[in-house]
């Protein structure tokens, strides 16, 4: 219960004091350039060109603060030693390029990249496709989406149960072991088997992010001229012509944004890797690596800042994608 | 467009089909979930889900009572009994006294005890154990048994989670964190918002690039730093620390949703507002808060569900104490500690989605109206 009030405590001074910065500010501002008397014109240029100003600093100041100022402090950090103390070059750098662990979840990384944004954009595309002209459509969309709402750890838990192994001749109360067999197969430890237990681990990041990618898809599907459609049916193309010559065409740019949206995602994977395996039997990955050099056993800074910058270098293509896409909208 | 006419039926057809066998794979996992969190442990944990509506087979031992005091004598024979099996549970289809072979008698049936005594055992599970002379044995007599019997379900599971296993007050911790994390940015977030849309300042552009820049930046490269930073100004790991860290991380989002949002609002209600004399500060408050409360909303809802759900920061910016610890990390304890325990694991998971699956079914209006404006037209 203190926690509660607490809790309530912060809201209300947090929320209380964004409010009285802003009016206290504001006020100030015009008490000080007052917009009337012999100076009005000028007082009011001057006041305009600072409030902007006003109305921007508590969020340039947290994000300065929260997340530009420890980009750049990272930066420096994958430079020095464990401890952050002494200067060491590219070390760390030179430390992963040789490392087994660090391989394997760069390669990881890289699969899970390819995988994961093809199979949610594709089953997305699928089901906004299909629920396009139906009459349950949008009930159909709701539970498709259900899984966004899910956090990665609880679907861990959901997937992991039908993962569950129990030995030859045991019942079965995993599903796809069940199902497995029952089709005449040997019951499998899935997730620990090397190299095919990455795919059940993307399985689930699929399952969660196909309703993102259908949701938009299925707006952006909404959006497509009739008349486009129409002129393609008179002249005798199938539904699936339709399909893949008039409608996906129309849709790449919508489609391009969903891909790199789940490719961002992909690539600081953790909860799912961290709660399914802990990276054992092969399924290490770049956010769960840094995890495990920066807090577990002997914290070693320098090289988990090392493995952040490689995810922050793979992030950097998208970021500069994104901002010549936003800068071209304004236009 | 519904042309061609013949195929068009099986087309329908092949649609439905489709369609719903996609929403079996999208919504069977959590069902299984859900289902499994309300049946009877033991049942659970020899027996898939999909069969819990029907009886199953079980096998399994009673162990009666120190034979010298439960003993009674009843005209010159001494006489055990007692049930096997809880009330109205099932159906007895074997039973023996070895553990090699649970089902050697059909009910009914009389078998020989080692130690002397003869043991029956009646469908419905009640035993009786005779002997002419008393018995001596100070150890229970060991009765095995092969049952059929009816589904159980029960909510003991969720009452074990909430209290022994600490979830309840993971919940509350959860709770603690989120809702400030989900206010607090908004507010700071709006204003920006409104700055960066209607007013006119040099270096708007290069703000607004680098709100979008940084969208995409890991959280990853803010953990050391801040943590640092935290320990240096006094917060350390605590609530103030990760309220702080989630304003931070979501701001971002937050600024570019809603400029979007605000942007698009029409430029005649706010000139005209000038034109009368209304100050930013007035325009914002009358005119646009109230506009942009679809975009509010959806905001709210994206940061509500990702600091609910959130683990990393978390495990990062919090301790690891019964007083901080939230679901999600719960949860991952018990994935270690409690690998097996499925009862556990399924009413823990299930407590820790249901209120996001609330608020999902409740405002999935504003969530995908917020998921459009941040996709696709932005980037």
């Amino acid at each position: 219960m203190e926690q509660i009030a607490y809790a309530s405590l912060t809201i209300v001074i947090g929320v209380g004091g964004c409010v009285a910065y802003f009016l206290t500010s504001n006020l100030a501002l015009d008490a000080l350039f007052p917009p009337r008397g012999p100076h009005a014109g000028a007082n009011i240029n001057r006041a305009n060109a600072i409030r902007p100003w006003l109305f921007l600093f508590p969020a340039i100041f947290m994000l300065g603060l929260y997340l530009l100022y420890p980009a750049v402090y990272s930066g420096i950090l994958s430079l020095m030693d464990s401890g952050g103390e002494t200067f060491v070059g590219l070390d760390n750098y030179a430390f992963l390029a040789r490392d087994a662990k660090f391989q394997e979840s760069l390669r990881n990384n890289l699969l899970w990249l390819v995988v994961v944004p093809a199979a949610a954009t594709l089953f997305g595309l699928l089901a906004a496709a299909l629920t396009d002209r139906l009459k349950w459509g949008a009930t159909a969309q709701s539970l498709i989406f259900m899984p966004m709402a899910i956090s990665f750890v609880g679907a861990a838990v959901i997937w992991k149960f039908i993962y569950d192994y129990r030995g030859e001749g045991q019942e079965q109360i995993g599903v796809l072991n069940a199902l497995w067999v029952a089709l005449g197969g040997e019951p499998q430890a899935w997730v620990t088997i090397p190299f095919w237990n990455n795919f059940f681990l993307m399985a689930i990041l699929i399952w969660i992010q196909t309703g993102f990618a259908m949701v938009i898809l299925s707006a952006a599907l909404k959006g497509i001229p009739e008349e486009t459609i129409e002129a393609a049916i008179i002249d005798g193309a199938t539904p699936l012509q339709v399909f893949l010559k008039i409608k996906v065409p129309q849709i790449w740019g919508t489609i391009a944004v969903v891909w790199t949206t789940i490719t961002v995602l992909v690539l600081k994977i953790f909860d799912i890797v961290f709660a399914m395996t802990n990276g054992q039997w092969g399924t290490q990955v770049l956010a769960n690596y840094m995890y495990d050099w920066m807090f577990r056993g002997t914290p070693d800074f320098g090289r988990g800042s090392a493995i952040v910058m490689v995810i922050v270098a793979l992030v950097i293509p998208i970021m500069i994608w994104n901002i010549r896409n936003a800068r071209k909208e304004m236009r | 467009m519904e042309g061609i006419a013949g195929t068009r039926a099986r087309l329908v057809w092949a649609i439905n089909l489709s369609v719903i066998a996609l929403v079996l794979l999208w919504t069977v996992p959590t069902f299984g979930l859900l289902v499994s969190s309300f049946r009877d442990k033991d049942q659970l944990a020899v027996s898939g889900w999909w069969t819990s509506l029907t009886a199953s087979e079980q096998s399994g031992f009673v162990r009666t009572a120190a034979p010298v005091e439960a003993q009674r004598n009843e005209g010159g024979e001494w006489v055990i009994d007692g049930t096997l099996l809880p009330e109205g549970g099932g159906r007895i289809t074997g039973f023996g006294t070895s553990s090699r072979s649970p089902d050697a008698f059909a009910p009914g049936a009389a078998a020989e005890l080692r130690d002397g005594g003869m043991l029956r055992v009646a469908e419905d599970g009640s035993y009786r154990i005779t002997a002419a002379a008393p018995f001596e044995a100070t150890r229970g007599i060991r009765i095995f048994y092969t049952a059929v019997e009816p589904p159980r379900f029960t909510t003991d599971n969720y009452r074990e989670v909430l209290t022994s296993e600490g979830m309840g007050r993971a919940f509350l911790n959860t709770f603690t964190v989120t809702i400030p994390a989900t206010i607090i940015p908004i507010l700071i977030a709006a204003f920006a918002a409104y700055a960066l849309a209607w007013m006119e300042f040099p270096g708007r552009a290069l703000l607004i690039a680098a709100v979008v820049g940084l969208l995409v930046v890991p959280l990853q490269v803010a953990f050391i730093p801040l943590l640092r930073l935290h320990n240096e100004i006094g917060i350390g790991k605590g609530y103030l620390g990760i309220w702080l860290a989630h304003t931070g991380f979501g701001l971002p989002l937050a600024i570019f949703l809603l400029r979007n949002y605000i942007a698009g609002l029409p430029r005649e209600i706010i000139e005209s507002a000038r034109v009368d004399g209304a100050t930013d500060f007035e325009i914002f408050r009358r005119i646009i808060l109230p506009l942009s409360f679809p975009a509010l909303a959806s905001f709210a809802i994206f940061q509500f569900l990702w600091v609910w759900n959130d683990l990393l920061v978390a495990k990062v910016f919090l301790g690891a104490g019964d007083n901080q610890m939230v679901m999600t990390g719960r949860i991952v304890e018990l994935l270690g500690s409690r690998g097996g325990n499925w009862e556990i694991l399924t009413a823990s998971a299930f407590i820790s989605i249901l209120v996001p699956l609330i608020v999902f079914f409740a405002m999935q209006k504003y969530l995908v109206r917020g998921l459009l404006a941040g996709s696709v037209k932005g980037g």
